[in-house]
């Protein structure tokens, strides 16, 4: 399992149930329902990932995320996840908010788009950074929403969420003193697990 | 005659006799009855691969295979189950029934009432999902099948999976609800009204007592056939497969004009009526216009479901308008608010409702992939 994947695992408690926007193939759903008893659901909408679910054994419901959560009753989760979606989403800052309503925790990865062979690659070419980790031209790219972490903290602020934990991977998806000491310019990836504000 | 190698071949029905009274939900008692059924595979040592075919309004046991080497058109559901197919009869023992009250072998209308001696008709008692999930399960005791590995249907049948995951939780593993819904719309039942109607008002139904007097509703069944065909195909679909062509005439001269799609429904509706009972039409849709498995827990679909122990696959298409995505997702909703295990795809599709019946690429693909699941996960623990 990839290791951001590997980290948020870590994180679901015992017999959670579980939401996981954008699952993609089912890796971490899988992983929680064998070895933490998850009650697990993941949506996706590409047919070849829910086929790839559901040969798993993963609850998978085929749902667009842009058509709204509001199926899901408040509170009717312990945690919704969601990794590396937010940035191909119409509405990132309602999501939030939906994600938080179905559940008093949620967990948040996106990749950075402060790293700074981004900001290098738009200073030096002048053109839209592409790399491999966002291989897209700008006009057919899902990302139709990138945000640095600044970007990012600043509309938990606005929407009143709480960050409970922040974790940056840079290059390679490592963790290391400097990826701490500069997240906005050398992390690559965030990871962000989120509350309600206390009222 | 060679049959198609990805085919279960020649078939037989077989028949189940229940010499027992069975009494039905409305109160009546059938002193005995019996099923048509068919089987596709061979049950394991474990009787841990068996999977029950549920069908809808005018369906029957024939759902694969050919009944002999004349027939050009083999079983209703030949395009899901065959050696290699998405319902795999090599790893499964499918079992396929007509239910109580049809009209091809069962008992049903057209059957003698052994305490009087006389044939059913009209007289034949309403019968519920209820009733024929229960009715299924006694051939399952029968045929020594425990707990099913998948209870799968579409339409009417995806209903009797659904009700059997409620009412007999621990003998189904996994339930495949395909195309249907936790109850009719009210414009739902208003079609079958409108079909039951058309078949009552005939002046050849003689109150259903039609065979006594060796006559039919030739034109009310016709008549139903077409209003519920219209509704099983989508506006895309229609247009695409006919068009505004002419089967005959001049529009010009409007001489003689007949529309494909005129020609189409007339011969649907004719061949509908020499095959199917109207007293089994009739019946067929009161079962469905009173199936609502929440009324006995207070209009509270999650807790009907709550009782389910079974896996879930929903299916819906996207252009199907007599049983909508939406339906499905009442059902998927449910069964997450249940906490139960639930997976749901929707499939693109022209075809309407009847896209459950046909070979559409993505539909078999996910049947397939959920079925080769079921199989690991249940049958192939067991062994």
């Amino acid at each position: 399992m990839r290791d951001d994947l590997n980290y948020i695992a870590q994180l679901v408690n015992r017999d959670a149930r579980v939401l996981d926007l954008g699952c993609g193939e089912g890796d971490l759903l899988a992983w929680l329902q064998h070895n933490k008893n998850v009650n697990g659901y993941g949506l996706d909408v590409d047919p070849d990932n829910i086929n790839i679910c559901l040969r798993k054994g993963v609850s998978v419901i085929e749902q667009d995320l842009d058509a709204g959560l509001d199926n899901f009753p408040d509170n009717s989760f312990d945690m919704v996840v969601m990794t590396e979606t937010l940035q191909s989403v119409k509405a990132p800052d309602h999501l939030v908010r939906e994600m938080l309503r179905i559940a008093e925790e949620c967990i948040i990865t996106f990749p950075n788009f402060g790293h700074w062979q981004c900001r290098a690659h738009l200073l030096v070419h002048g053109r839209m950074p592409v790399s491999g980790h966002l291989p897209h031209a700008w006009y057919d790219t899902p990302n139709i929403h990138l945000c640095t972490l600044r970007d990012f903290e600043r509309l938990c602020a606005d929407l009143g969420v709480h960050i409970i934990q922040r974790r940056v991977l840079g290059t390679g998806r490592t963790q290391s003193f400097l990826t701490d000491r500069f997240p906005n310019l050398l992390g690559s990836v965030a990871f962000y697990r989120l509350g309600r504000a206390a009222a | 005659m060679d049959f198609p190698a990805d085919s279960v071949g020649l078939v037989q029905p077989q028949v189940f006799s229940q010499d027992e009274p069975f009494t039905l939900q409305c109160g009546i008692t059938l002193p005995t009855y019996q099923l048509s059924y068919e089987t596709y595979g061979e049950l394991n040592a474990t009787a841990s691969n068996a999977v029950l075919i549920c069908h809808a309004l005018s369906g029957h046991h024939h759902a694969a295979g050919y009944h002999s080497a004349e027939e050009t058109k083999p079983g209703w559901w030949d395009a899901c189950i065959g050696p290699g197919k998405a319902i795999d009869t090599n790893k499964f023992f499918v079992v396929s029934v007509n239910n109580l009250g049809g009209c091809h072998g069962s008992t049903g209308p057209r059957s003698r009432d052994p305490e009087t001696g006389k044939l059913y008709g009209p007289k034949f008692p309403n019968v519920v999902v209820e009733d024929w999930v229960r009715s299924q399960a006694q051939l399952a005791d029968r045929l020594g099948i425990e707990r099913f590995a998948a209870i799968i249907g579409g339409s009417l049948g995806g209903m009797q999976a659904l009700q059997w995951s409620i009412d007999f939780p621990e003998r189904v593993h996994a339930a495949v609800v395909i195309a249907s819904a936790a109850k009719l719309s009210a414009q739902n039942i208003a079609f079958n009204e409108i079909a039951r109607q058309a078949i009552t008002s005939d002046p050849e139904f003689l109150a259903g007592r039609y065979f006594e007097e060796a006559r039919n509703p030739d034109r009310g069944l016709a008549l139903a056939r077409m209003i519920g065909h219209v509704t099983y195909l989508s506006d895309d679909g229609m247009r695409e497969k006919f068009g505004r062509e002419l089967k005959s005439g001049d529009i010009a001269t409007a001489a003689g004009v007949e529309f494909q799609v005129e020609s189409y429904l007339n011969y649907q509706g004719r061949a509908f009526s020499q095959r199917f009972d109207a007293n089994t039409y009739v019946l067929m849709t009161k079962a469905l216009d009173y199936f609502d498995p929440a009324r006995a827990y207070n209009d509270n679909l999650v807790a009907a479901l709550s009782r389910a122990q079974a896996s879930f696959m929903v299916m819906s298409f996207t252009t199907d308008w007599r049983f909508s995505v939406e339906r499905s997702k009442e059902i998927v909703d449910a069964l997450v608010a249940a906490g139960k295990r639930v997976s749901s795809a929707v499939i693109d599709s022209d075809h309407g409702h009847d896209s459950f019946l046909l070979p559409l690429d993505r539909y078999v693909q996910v049947c397939g992939g959920y079925m080769d699941r079921v199989y690991e996960e249940f049958t192939c623990a067991t062994i």
